[in-house]
Order: C-alpha cells, then sequence, then structure tokens
C-alpha cells in the first residue's frame, strides 16, 4: 500500500473505511431483525435469531440488533462502529479488549452484550472531552508508552481503573495491577511511568 | 461458537426453574445443555473453544442482589457466591482475619477477570490442561469419557502430581479452593427442594475411573455461599508460578495457624497447582501440632505433604518445588506479626 493511499489529501484513509465498513454490518442484523418481528420471548426460543438489545455505551443509548453470542467486544467493534477496543486473544488472557463497565474494568471479549444491558459500557472512545485527551491518554503519549499500540486502549482504561482502584500508588502495585494487559512490544517500564505521570490528576478529580 | 439462547433469571427460583429443564438428565453438570452463566470467565472461553456446547445460558447476575454479601458475624463469614473476586479480595476484614483468602484471590487471574469472575464460578472452573481445551484432541476422558489421556504421555509439565487416576492428570487450577479446603468451610447449594449444606472438602470430585464428573453438584443446583468457622489471623497463600503475576500456580500452599508461644496448637495445610482436586495434607498437619516450628519440622512436614506424589515425564519438578513451598509457606506463617 502507498503512502498516497494512507494521505488525507486522497480523501480515504483506513479508519474512515473501517467504520465505513462497520456501519454497513450493522444494517445486515438490523435487515433480519426486520423479517423476523418476533416478540422477544419468542425469540429466545431460537436461538440463531437476533435479539434486540439497548446498550449504554459512552453516555449514549444504542440500539442493536444481536445473535446472542455476541460480546460486548463484537456489538462495540461489528455492530456499534467503536474500534478503539481492540481483540487480541479473544480469550481473557491479553487485556486488549479491556473497558469499564460500570466504571470496573472487564475484559470486553468474554462479556456477553446482552448481559450487559442496562449496564454504562465505557470505551477509549469515550475519555476525551472537548477536544482534550484524558490525563491518561496524554500521559501515554507523553511517556512514549506504547510502540505499535494495539494494546494501548486495553492499556489505557485498565490503566484508569487501576488508579481509581487506589493500586497505583507504588512501581509495584501498578506492575501487578496492570498485569492483564499484555504489551508484546514490550512497553512496560513506559506504561509505568505514564501511569504514575496521571494518577495524581485523575485522583485529584 | 455455536448458537445458544439467553435467558435472564429476576431470582432464584426463576433461576431454579430455568435450569430444572436439564436437572433429570444423567449427564455430568458440565454437559448439562442449560447452564448458569455468571462471570463467564470459563464458560464463554470454553464454549469459544467448542469444549462447552450448552443450548440455554440463565444469567444468574440479577441474584446477586441476595447472594453476594460477605458478612463477618462474630466468629463466622459467610461469603456470597455472587460476590465478586476482587470485592472480596480487597475487603479490610476479610485481609485481617482471613489473609489466606484474600491473598489467594488477589494471586489469581488478572484485575479485569477478578472484577468479573465470582466466588461460585471460581471453584467451578475447569483445568487448564492444554489437552482438555484443544478439541483437535481426541483423546480427553474428561471431555469425551473413554477416549484416553493425551497428557499421560504428553506434554505434562503443568499436570498433577497428587489426586491422579490412569485416566485423568488435569490438575485443579484455582487457589480460593485452597483457602476454603484449609479452613474447613462449609459449601452452600440451593436446588429444588431447598439449600443443602456440605463440607468444602467433599465439593470436589478427584477423577478416579469418571474425570468428567468433577463437583457433587448436580444440574439444576446453585452454590449459593460459603461459611467459614472462627478466624485465622495467622494465614498466608504462598503461590509459585512460572512469572510473578497473572499466572496459574505451579505450585501453591495455603497455611492457617493456631500459635501460642511459638507452639502450634492447629495447622491447616492445602496445596494447589500439584493436585486433580483441592487437596488438603491432613498427614502434614499431624506433623505439625503440638511441635514448634525450625527447619527440619518444615522439612518433614513438606516430606509429609508429598508423599503419595508421583511424578510424570515433564512435571517431577513439582514434588521438589512443592515441599520447598510448603515449608517455605509455614515460616512465613511462623513469622506473621499479628
Amino acid at each position: 500500500m502507498s503512502d498516497k493511499i494512507n494521505s488525507p489529501r486522497s480523501g480515504f484513509d483506513r479508519r474512515a473505511f473501517l467504520t465505513g465498513a462497520a456501519g454497513t454490518a450493522v444494517a445486515i442484523p438490523l435487515t433480519a431483525r426486520a423479517a423476523n418481528e418476533l416478540p422477544q420471548a419468542a425469540v429466545a426460543q431460537d436461538p440463531a435469531a437476533p435479539v434486540q438489545v439497548t446498550l449504554r455505551i459512552n453516555g449514549e443509548s444504542r440500539t442493536l440488533a444481536l445473535d446472542a453470542r455476541t460480546t460486548v467486544l463484537d456489538a462495540l467493534r461489528e455492530h456499534a462502529g467503536l474500534t478503539g477496543s481492540k481483540k487480541g486473544c479473544d480469550h481473557g488472557q491479553c487485556g486488549a479488549c479491556t473497558v469499564l463497565l460500570d466504571g470496573q474494568r472487564v475484559v470486553s471479549c468474554l462479556t456477553l452484550a446482552l448481559a450487559a444491558e442496562g449496564r454504562e459500557i465505557t470505551t477509549i472512545e469515550g475519555l476525551a472531552a472537548g477536544g482534550k485527551l484524558h490525563p491518561m491518554q496524554q500521559a501515554f503519549i507523553d511517556q512514549d508508552a506504547f510502540q505499535c499500540g494495539y494494546c494501548t486502549p486495553g492499556q489505557i482504561m485498565s490503566a484508569i481503573a487501576c488508579v481509581r482502584e487506589g493500586h497505583a500508588d507504588s512501581d509495584d502495585n501498578i506492575r501487578e495491577y496492570m498485569s492483564g494487559n499484555i504489551c508484546r512490544c514490550a512497553a512496560y517500564p513506559n506504561i509505568v511511568a505514564a501511569v504514575k505521570q496521571a494518577a495524581p490528576e485523575i485522583l485529584k478529580g | 461458537m455455536r448458537s445458544f439462547s439467553y435467558q435472564r433469571a429476576s431470582d432464584p427460583q426463576a433461576a431454579l426453574q430455568a435450569l430444572a429443564v436439564t436437572a433429570a438428565a444423567t449427564t455430568p453438570l458440565t454437559d448439562a445443555s442449560t447452564q448458569p452463566l455468571a462471570g463467564g470467565t470459563t464458560l464463554i472461553d470454553l464454549m469459544k473453544l467448542d469444549v462447552m456446547r450448552p443450548e440455554r445460558l440463565v444469567d444468574i447476575n440479577p441474584l446477586a442482589a441476595n447472594w453476594a454479601q460477605i458478612n463477618l458475624d462474630g466468629a463466622h463469614l459467610k461469603l456470597g457466591a455472587l460476590a465478586h473476586m476482587s470485592h472480596v479480595a480487597g475487603h479490610a476484614e476479610v485481609q485481617q482475619n482471613y489473609p489466606v483468602i484474600a491473598d489467594s484471590l488477589k494471586l489469581a487471574a488478572s484485575p479485569q477477570l477478578r472484577n468479573m469472575a465470582t466466588l461460585g464460578g471460581n471453584v467451578l472452573q475447569r483445568t487448564r490442561c492444554s489437552y482438555f481445551r484443544d478439541v483437535s484432541y481426541p483423546e480427553c476422558n474428561k471431555r469425551n469419557p473413554g477416549s484416553g489421556c493425551a497428557a499421560m504421555d504428553g506434554f505434562n509439565r503443568m499436570h498433577a502430581v497428587l489426586g491422579t487416576s490412569d485416566q485423568c492428570i488435569a490438575t485443579y487450577p484455582g487457589d480460593f479452593a485452597q483457602a476454603l479446603i484449609a479452613l474447613d468451610a462449609t459449601i452452600e447449594i440451593t436446588g429444588k427442594s431447598g439449600p443443602r449444606t456440605l463440607s468444602f472438602a467433599e465439593f470436589h470430585k478427584a477423577p478416579g475411573d469418571t474425570p468428567a464428573i468433577e463437583t457433587v453438584l448436580a444440574p439444576g443446583e446453585l452454590i449459593s455461599g460459603f461459611t467459614i468457622n472462627g478466624r485465622w489471623p495467622r494465614s498466608v497463600y504462598v503461590k509459585v508460578r512460572d512469572r510473578q503475576s497473572y499466572e496459574f500456580a505451579l505450585a501453591s500452599a495455603a497455611v492457617a495457624l493456631d500459635l501460642q508461644d511459638g507452639v502450634i496448637n492447629d495447622a491447616r495445610l492445602a496445596l494447589g497447582g500439584v493436585a486433580t482436586v483441592p487437596w488438603r495434607a491432613r498427614e502434614a498437619e499431624a506433623f505439625l501440632k503440638g511441635q514448634k516450628l525450625d527447619d527440619t519440622l518444615a522439612e518433614h512436614a513438606a516430606d509429609a505433604a508429598f508423599a503419595d506424589a508421583r511424578g510424570r515425564q515433564h512435571n517431577a519438578f513439582k514434588i521438589a518445588l512443592g515441599k520447598r513451598v510448603v515449608a517455605h509457606a509455614l515460616k512465613k506463617a511462623v513469622a506473621m506479626e499479628i
């Protein structure tokens, strides 16, 4: 792929393409749902039929038609067009998919979307406010706390929770309580530095 | 993942009713077509791997309203089955009076998983035997009874040296259960005919000839809680792993002592990472009672704990390692300032 394709001047970039593709994917289950206008109790009898569910994502309500198998991670990425949360192992081992559920960090790849109904989901896309990065996002940039960046959204969500839990009070505790997020580029020392930088500002509120 | 239907139970009655669909089945609990969903950290993982194939999930998380308590009442600790691992690990009174419980939870899994996983699900978590988890291996007596055991002469470095049978050497992977069995906890099980209570030591079943049957929990029943009698401020959980954090035990020890002027009045010892089930080392406990701990006694107790251990090609190192973990945990418990 040439640089030209990725340049803003081409009017086409990878992110816009992915977001657009995800947006298209939403239409498929919605159409399937329209052809199957069954009440929810009846839908439950047929495991293959999508179920209408309203998720609270970054303060907004999103109504999606989801197969019962859909995890929160897949709901975010494939149905809500939010590709910030990453799929690493898809088995709860790497932490790349970490989001906050009612303020608590969880791995979204092992959380069923239907079970998250009525709960507040916060993703990396929900952190920046008024064009200003969240202190933890800024700290990751300031401290160069990533190389390839694939694990970073999960690292940042986990780091915010780590601070709020009160586990960012020493380097050892930060390492222990960030151990659920694997970084294959091994940016760990810089991640610890980023958590330390952002912690006072987050705790100040 | 195979398709399934999802149903949320609003209260225990509704949950038991929904689970009762398969209650009459003679299949092992883990093969029942209707499964309860709590934290999902084992179940969803194993469904993605096609190891577990339920047709219906009953989400029991709403039951947490009544089943998630942490209640230290006089000399009893009551823990609800739907309390999250992180909640119990971070509870100040549990940390102070039952460090072995708090540490067994804190040293397990990752912060994210501890926020999701419940105590009831924790004691039901299934082995990490790679042959069990990989359905491309046809041989697994636990997953596919009568098919054989690929681990027996396979890559068995992580496997058990205690409580094994010629059918299965899969390690029980948990940590919290060792604390429960050491402290003589009881487990409360709720079923159609009401709750029943039994000693936690009776809950898990060694593989024997039926490795597919892992506990005495029957289809249609739910774990509702645990009770620990007495307080055990002098208790520790020592866990040795391939890496320092976020890993299963190679060998671990739960130790609780009652000391008077340095003499051991009562000793409790349970082993993890080395056995097919949560393992109480009663022979070692007998060595310790009425004695003052020194290096020789710690060594003798450790030898007694592993007297029946049987290693295979890659896991024999666990016997030497496990003994050192036991001796270290005993010394650590004696040295505690309480």
